[in-house]
């Protein structure tokens, strides 16, 4: 038998002091289709970035067809005929297909658009592809973006094909359509790296599967010989027991009640489609699922930040006991109506926070207008801060630094201090630990817990599986865009959690 | 000839004569725009351009006995292309590579250019001496020589053939723009950077390279129209401040012609003509006159908030403008 | 197997951005560029001029604070104090000042205004307007009413001018730069075809407006006489008195009023903005009010406490040096006092020299041009740091 096409041997990569890849290895011969599975933050895009030049590893070895090669920039990875599609495309919008295609290449001869169109089509029929390399990119839907990706590759020669998550974007028709190339591409010789989430995909497209957890190698199983349970098990591992307290809920009702939203995203995707939950006073409500399922649309939602097309979301004020539409109210106007909403975003320094301004400042952000006074009062703010810092060990030189300059952990602190500070009756924090350490963390899970236990609902979405089923009282899990099940917290399972973040019920297409 | 035909075409002619500077003015800041860089240093570069031809051309005359035209012209031209050149690697240099906020900058190098010309315009006889103001007959002469036979063919031959080479050399050097943005693959590189130089450098094209070089050639094609000016509109002479505004209309061009160099070609011949609209309308007031003037800025106006409610895709600027590319580290 | 250490080729250096500087290294890194700046200006100046540096220092010095005259028994300070160039100086100063106030707020937005020419223009020409029409009968024995309503004319005009780019750009998100730098010459056009009005001669120049009755114009301050006060002194006093107060008004504004709150979040990021719900329409038009505002009373200043007329160089071609004092001093009103004095003293400097030597004036614009072309890029050594290639692991 003849080498494999690629093969990676021992590979680790740290940033700084984490381990991102540790040891991992795997081979792809040529016609075969390899799946690499694992959570966020396994370590799938850290690795793949290594071979097609983004990242150099610290330590392995890299070879191609049994050669050892040094890849240190994309070009090399070209060279090699290494081509990978990244997540997010690298597209000009206002270029056609064909120009993005042939940029930077330097073909010897004269340089003429019409050519290349020609060879785009060759190779479009070869595969079965749908698309006119003549389109402007930004007339395109994901798929055809994506499929300009797919043919920048394999005009630049590419054997070796990378996909980073290429479904996450794709409706299940579209996936199809991407399979049945795929499989042409097999048929040629092509060796092919799709990375995803999506276990049913998984089974449907690979010949072998390799599962990565927390950056380590788990193993390499045949897909013919394998199920969902088992790869969701070697995806999510045993349940480690991480400690966190949880008290039971006690006078629960009804605070938020949210039915049937439906939110279409600048790009035409359908992000949210038909969510209905409740979430309940003194109670933290977890919300799992694959980054980008929703999550950040849902929360914008009900924070009055995006246009919904459809549902409602009532409000039960607890003082009067009214309830209240907040369905496409402006931030302002939900809180003109009494509703206590603290929020804390997934991103702290691009929206939640200002960067260049120091810890006071932003603790003004919420309450800066009270009063009819025209200038600020930052005695309150002042005081505020001084409490955030002393009550949740921020580390910074003093109230005066300007948020950029504190460690994620300390930026976190202050943006839910802040929030917490407005007395709110539902807290909602998107990914609050990301970045964090874990006595961070851990402070974090303290301050929602404490939250909890004043009556707030608290909405936690959250990555990491272990702290949803230990923190939450009950989980919501989406995938794209649905509501795929909500379990108990105390005897939810973490497979059966995977296997609801990764059940696609088909769409309606 | 009726007069008012006559006066029609003294008029188109004269349109002509105003425009060619915005040609070049706008041709080399829409060459610039498409790195993604907004050089509003444009008016002082132009101002490099015609002052350093006329250093260049003045240097000759003084120290030769006899100027030979072609001499005279090659040295103003390599002096200008010299000046705006420099101009254009300060621009660069600040923000490519130390990534200055390129307005601030722009605006500095405005200052900068319309200092160094108005003081050398002033002041360049008294550095050898000699008193009263500028002026290049040789050169100029050189500079304003006509196609013999053809200019002498009444109407069409003022029309079409009455300029110095600089006027056709500027609508030729704004189809080569055209045609190398449209058909060439360094034009294709070259609008990639503008419009996404992540993309570009994701696919093997140097950004900085490309930022440089467009800034550079674009700087020295505007030199040409202050040039163009001093040595032909003005025949050889600096009036301080007598280039004008020329400069920012030459940029507000650039949004007109929806950054394609062929469009500037018309757009500045009209601007040329609104320009001095007022001196061909016969029996106007003298405040009436000032208002004929606004016509330029009132039509840019018009045009800037047209095509930001059409908000057209292709009518938009190159989508990096005015920000400066890092390549973050890993 | 063992692990393979791989040698690769980069470059020696490569650049990082920095998380956070020191002040006191912030400090070093402008003022080290300030006396590169200075040596190649005197370098410049040499060239030009043929004086020395240290010969051409004491003349920049001269420029600004006067021949000290030790044959007059007067001190040192005093000579400066009631001395006219000093008080020139300032009022330079506090002119270019109030430009750079003007717009500030509008730039702290990010809200490209080149239009503050115009905008001073446009108000200087409302409030000539006035002067001009009521300088007679009941006027005249009012005369700080038409001081008020001059007042008034130039703060609607400059607010007119400055506020319809904004709604354009709070509406449409036109292209603002543009915009306000085409406004620029419509006020140009517009104050030309008035002055063609006003002096239907053909001069084009409008004389001093009411020289002898002094309608509309901004009253002298009374120094006792033993002081010995230079008239530009007395002339220039309310002017500078004025500025004064704005600086400190626009620095309360700010740094303390909520307005000055909301525009700094919109200008640091829309998203936040929108996140704790701030209408960023609003405040892009609010702002753009206040600009205009302002840059009004420097239309009013410029009439009525120094012109007494107008030209199309009413403003002095401060628009865009303003725009880069402001920028020099980080939009904090107070540094800008020392940017604008920066600016003013080396330019005026540079011009007395190359007057003295009968060169024109325009050498304070270069000197001014590469000042400011250091202290730009010195910012980049503020943000960035170059480092040595290693690699971790």
């Amino acid at each position: 038998m003849s080498a494999p096409a690629i093969e990676l041997k021992n590979i680790t990569k740290t940033f700084g002091q984490i381990v991102a890849n540790k040891n991992i290895s795997l081979s792809v011969d040529a016609g075969e289709i390899v799946a690499l599975l694992g959570e966020n933050g396994s370590g799938k895009t850290t690795l793949m970035n290594m071979i097609s030049g983004i990242y150099f590893p610290d330590e392995g070895q890299i070879f191609i067809n049994g050669k050892e090669v040094v890849i240190k920039s994309p070009k090399d990875a070209f060279k090699y005929g290494i081509g990978m599609i990244h997540q997010h495309f690298k597209l000009v919008e206002l270029f056609s297909a064909a120009e993005n295609i042939v940029l930077g290449l330097k073909e010897k001869g004269k340089y003429d658009i019409k050519q290349v169109s020609a060879r785009v089509r060759e190779i479009t029929e070869k595969y079965g592809f749908d698309i006119d390399p003549d389109k402007k990119i930004y007339e395109m839907s994901v798929s055809e973006k994506q499929t300009v990706e797919i043919i920048k590759v394999l005009y630049r020669g590419a054997n070796i094909l990378i996909l980073d998550e290429p479904t996450a974007v794709l409706t299940p028709h579209e996936t199809e359509k991407l399979f049945a190339v795929l499989r042409k591409m097999k048929e040629d010789g092509k060796s092919i790296i799709i990375i995803t989430h999506k276990l049913h995909e998984v089974l449907s497209i690979s010949d072998n599967v390799v599962v990565l957890r927390k950056g380590e190698y788990i193993g390499t199983v045949e897909t013919s010989q394998t199920d969902e349970a088992q790869l969701t098990e070697m995806m999510v591992g045993k349940k480690i027991d991480l400690n966190i307290e949880r008290s039971t809920p006690e006078n629960s009702t009804d605070r938020l009640v949210v039915k049937g939203i439906d939110f279409t995203n600048h790009d035409g995707v359908k992000v949210l489609d038909d969510i209905s939950f409740t979430a309940r006073s003194g109670e933290i409500l977890g919300i799992a699922g694959i980054a980008g399922s929703g999550q950040k649309e849902l929360l914008e939602a009900i924070a009055g930040l995006q246009k919904l097309d459809g549902g409602e979301i009532v409000y039960m004020n607890p003082s009067t006991g009214n309830a209240e539409d907040l369905r496409n109210k402006t931030p302002i106007q939900i809180r003109d109506l009494g509703v206590r909403l603290s929020f804390v975003p997934e991103d702290r320094l691009g929206m939640g926070l200002v960067g260049n301004m120091d810890i006071i400042d932003n603790m003004m952000l919420r309450s800066y207008k009270k009063g009819n006074s025209v200038f600020l009062e930052r005695k309150a703010p002042k005081a505020l801060a001084d409490k955030v810092i002393e009550d949740l060990e921020v580390v910074t030189p003093g109230p005066t630094t300007p948020v950029r300059r504190l460690s994620g952990g300390n930026v976190q602190k202050v943006l839910v201090g802040r929030e917490i500070a407005a007395a709110p009756t539902v807290l909602m924090a998107a990914y609050p630990v990301r970045g964090l350490d874990i006595n961070s963390s851990y402070a974090i899970y303290n301050l929602l817990n404490e939250q909890k236990k004043n009556g707030v609902a608290v909405i936690f979405v959250g990555e990491d599986l272990d702290v949803l089923i230990e923190l939450c009282d009950r989980i919501l899990v989406l995938c794209a865009g649905r509501v795929t099940g909500i379990i108990d917290g105390p005897t939810a399972k973490k497979n059966e959690i995977g296997l609801l973040m990764t059940k696609h019920t088909g769409g309606n297409e | 000839m009726p007069i008012i035909v006559t006066k029609i075409i003294a008029f188109l002619a004269a349109s002509v004569v105003q425009g060619i500077p915005l040609i070049y003015g706008s041709t080399g800041e829409i060459i610039t725009e498409k790195s993604g860089h907004l050089n509003l240093g444009i008016p002082g570069i132009m101002y490099m351009g015609g002052i350093s031809g006329i250093i260049g051309g003045y240097l000759y005359e003084h120290y030769t006995e006899n100027p030979i035209g072609i001499i005279a012209v090659l040295i103003s031209l390599f002096a200008s292309l010299f000046g705006s050149a420099i101009m254009a690697l300060i621009y660069s240099f600040l923000t490519v590579t130390l990534r200055a906020n390129q307005n601030v900058t722009g605006l500095a190098l405005t200052i900068f250019g319309v200092g160094v010309g108005n003081f050398f315009g002033g002041s360049l006889l008294k550095f050898f001496g000699e008193t009263g103001s500028i002026y290049l007959a040789a050169t100029s002469a050189a500079y304003r020589t006509t196609i013999p036979f053809l200019s002498k063919i009444p109407v069409v031959g003022t029309l079409l053939f009455s300029y110095g080479f600089l006027a056709y050399l500027a609508i030729i050097i704004a189809l080569l723009a055209s045609w190398f943005l449209n058909k060439t693959r360094y034009g294709l590189a070259l609008r990639a950077v503008g419009e996404s130089p992540a993309t570009a450098d994701a696919a093997g094209v140097n950004v900085t390279a490309y930022k440089y070089l467009a800034t550079l050639i674009g700087g020295m094609i505007a030199g040409l129209g202050g040039l163009y000016f001093v040595m032909d509109s003005t025949g050889g002479g600096w009036t301080n401040g007598g280039f004008g505004d020329k400069g920012w209309l030459a940029i507000a061009i650039v949004i007109f012609a929806l950054w394609k160099p062929k469009n500037s070609i018309l757009c500045s011949l009209i601007f040329g003509g609104l320009y001095i609209l007022c001196v061909y309308i016969p029996g106007l007031s003298a405040p009436m006159k000032e208002i004929i003037k606004m016509m330029p800025y009132l039509v840019t106006v018009a045009v800037l908030i047209f095509i930001s409610i059409r908000n057209k895709r292709e009518n938009m600027p190159p989508a990096s403008l005015g920000t400066s590319y890092f390549r973050e580290e890993r | 197997m063992m692990a393979k250490q791989n040698k690769i080729h980069e470059p020696p250096f490569h650049i990082v951005k920095r998380p956070a500087i020191a002040g006191w290294k912030s400090v070093l890194i402008r003022a080290i560029a300030i006396i590169a700046a200075l040596g190649v200006s005197s370098l410049v100046l040499l060239i030009l001029t043929k004086k020395s540096p240290l010969e051409a220092m004491k003349l920049v010095y001269e420029a600004s604070f006067g021949v000290y005259n030790k044959s007059i028994d007067k001190g040192f300070f005093a000579q400066i104090f009631t001395g006219r160039k000093f008080w020139a100086m300032l009022q330079e100063l506090c002119m270019l000042l109030v430009i750079a106030l003007a717009v500030t707020p509008a730039f702290k937005m990010k809200y490209w205004n080149l239009g503050a020419q115009g905008q001073v223009l446009f108000g200087g020409l409302c409030s000539v307007a006035v002067m001009f029409y009521l300088n007679n009968g009941f006027w005249a024995t009012h005369k700080w009413l038409v001081l008020v309503l001059m007042l008034i004319a130039a703060v609607v005009g400059g607010v007119i001018w400055a506020v319809i780019p904004a709604l354009f750009k709070a509406r449409w998100n036109t292209n603002e730069s543009l915009f306000t730098l085409m406004m620029n010459y419509i006020a140009i056009q517009l104050v030309s075809c008035m002055i063609n009005v006003w002096v239907p001669n053909g001069s084009q120049v409008m004389g001093v407006v009411n020289q002898n009755s002094k309608i509309g114009w901004m009253p002298a301050m009374v120094f006792p006489d033993a002081w010995g006060m230079h008239p530009s002194a007395k002339n220039y006093f309310f002017n500078i008195l004025i500025v004064l107060c704005l600086t400190v008004v626009m620095f309360v504004y700010l740094r303390y009023s909520k307005h000055g709150y909301e525009l700094s979040v919109v200008g640091e990021s829309v998203n936040t903005a929108n996140y704790i719900g701030i209408n960023v329409k609003k405040v892009i038009i609010r702002t753009l009010v206040f600009s205009g505002l302002l840059c009004g009373v420097s239309g009013f200043l410029l009439v009525s406490g120094t012109d007494h007329s107008i030209t199309t160089g009413l403003d002095r071609g401060y628009g865009f040096t303003a725009i880069i004092v402001a920028w020099l001093a980080k939009f904090n009103p107070l540094m800008m006092i020392l940017t604008s004095f920066l600016i003013v003293f080396l330019g005026k400097g540079a011009s007395d020299i190359a007057m003295n030597m009968g060169f024109n004036e325009s050498v304070g614009d270069i000197i001014t041009g590469i000042i400011i072309f250091f202290i730009i890029g010195c910012e980049f050594f503020i943000n960035y740091r170059i480092v040595k290639t290693h690699r971790e692991g």
